[in-house]
């Protein structure tokens, strides 16, 4: 647990003496979310009906584009390496470093999004919903996507590589964060999806930790 | 059996595993010729016509056993890779890359064809169906792999991190199959089904068997085919390729 506290406590003072990487991925957010009314039209329907996929759309590309920092950093200084070596078992310090990842640039959009709902015409309850489904999705997202970023550590075209990996499995929680937030609006009561997404997150931050350690594992052999 | 094991882990070197392969890609690449041949003439001549999709529906023994078989490559990939982690064979990553191309193909034909069919059936190349989307992103999850194991140089780190990938990927298919299924759904239901027995003629069933058959024997003829060709390439340095070669 005192590991665990100790690399969070690390990664996000690192992330707070370069506040910039941090705020480019949350402003990368509000910019995309900006283009679609531009892009569809002003009509307040037809935003509102679009505006679930949107704003999840966009929260899973902001997150899977600061995913590329994940363990880059710590690859390149050999403090990885150090990682892996310590006593501490490295599925926990993944643990630790997601959890930065995700207080970094899951909370920020999460915080964020009632915001971005208002510009789109979403009620009270309704951007409630979609709270509730980032709050819950974003740190799957993180869980899923660290997995990815150790396959791809120090391989060529990584970045690119990665949103190829890691997308697809990106689909369920869409599925069921976009679909939590349609299901309130057409009144047919969010429950079920966010209980899936719950789960989904507690199976991915059980066995994602894991899975990520043994792949950072071989990209360090 | 004591005897039995020594053998299987005797195969699993590529020295050893090299003819074999060799004299069984062949074999299995005949066996797939005829049934395909047979499977074909009686899906397309034989088989009745149907009542109410007409000619049209017999894509269908291209596009089922070609559905079948893309799943069940993924599953393969995933055993040879669970395989690899568990006994550190070197053989298991060769097998595990030497099948992705031929699921990725299967694949994309499985696609290919239900847009073939799905124009004169509903009236569209393309509907945002449970299935059609879960096969989609197996498609995906095909490039995916390919794409990583193609990056990485060093042979034996691709094998190890595209196994984890399709061990994870195996993970996530039932989870991403059922979380389409409820987003939405129109495919008609599964024409053959264990529990219900099939809603087939007889003849457009063992038509259907055939060609299922026939793609296995000629995933297993690729495989094996493909893999000959990787250990030759991994193994170049060593001395028996060069006697093999020269």
């Amino acid at each position: 647990m005192s590991a665990f506290m100790a690399v969070l406590q690390r990664d996000l003072q690192l992330a707070l003496r370069r506040k910039s990487e941090v705020l480019t991925a949350v402003f990368f957010f509000v910019v995309v979310a900006t283009l679609f009314p531009l892009a569809i039209g002003p009509e307040p329907e037809t935003l509102r009906k679009i505006a679930p996929g949107i704003l999840w759309v966009g929260a899973m590309l902001a997150s899977l584009l600061s995913l590329g920092r994940l363990f880059a950093p710590d690859y390149h200084d050999g403090s990885l390496e150090q990682m892996a070596l310590s006593q501490a078992p490295l599925p926990v310090l993944v643990a630790a470093k997601v959890t930065a990842h995700w207080l970094l640039s899951g909370l920020p959009l999460t915080l964020l999004s009632p915001l971005l709902a208002l510009q789109f015409g979403l009620d009270g309850p309704t951007m409630g919903v979609l709270l509730l489904s980032l709050l819950l999705g974003t740190p799957l997202l993180s869980f899923i996507g660290a997995v990815g970023a150790a396959l791809t550590l120090g391989v060529r075209g990584g970045e690119v590589l990665l949103s190829l990996l890691v997308l697809p499995l990106y689909i369920p929680a869409l599925v069921f964060g976009s679909g939590a937030v349609e299901a309130q609006q057409s009144g047919l009561g969010y429950s079920a999806h966010v209980s899936i997404l719950m789960a989904m997150l507690l199976m991915a931050g059980f066995f994602g930790p894991w899975a990520c350690a043994v792949a950072l594992r071989i990209a360090l052999e | 059996m004591e005897q039995l094991r020594i053998r299987w882990f005797q195969w699993a070197a590529p020295q050893s595993f090299y003819p074999i392969a060799g004299r069984l890609w062949p074999l299995f690449a005949a066996l797939a010729a005829v049934l395909a041949l047979v499977g074909l003439y009686l899906g397309f001549f034989v088989a009745p016509t149907d009542f109410q999709q007409g000619e049209g529906y017999r894509i269908i023994f291209v596009h089922v056993p070609a559905s079948w078989m893309s799943m069940i490559i993924y599953l393969a990939m995933a055993f040879w890779a669970f395989l690899g982690f568990t006994f550190n064979t070197r053989l298991s990553g060769m097998m595990t890359q030497a099948l992705a191309p031929t699921g990725a193909m299967f694949t994309f034909l499985s696609l290919w064809t239900g847009a073939l069919w799905g124009k004169p059936m509903w009236g569209t190349w393309w509907v945002w169906d449970a299935r059609l989307t879960s096969e989609l992103i197996l498609f995906f999850l095909y490039m995916g792999y390919i794409a990583l194991t193609s990056a990485i140089d060093d042979p034996r780190r691709a094998d190890r991190a595209g196994g984890l990938l399709a061990l994870v990927g195996a993970v996530n298919v039932p989870i991403i199959y059922f979380s389409v299924k409820w987003w939405n759904t129109l495919h008609q239901g599964a024409s053959v089904s264990v529990t219900k027995g099939s809603s087939m003629a007889q003849t457009m069933l063992w038509a259907m068997l055939l060609m299922a058959l026939a793609f296995w024997a000629y995933s297993i003829a690729m495989a094996l085919y493909r893999v000959r060709g990787i250990i030759l390439q991994r193994e170049r340095h060593a001395r028996w390729v060069q006697e093999v070669v020269a």
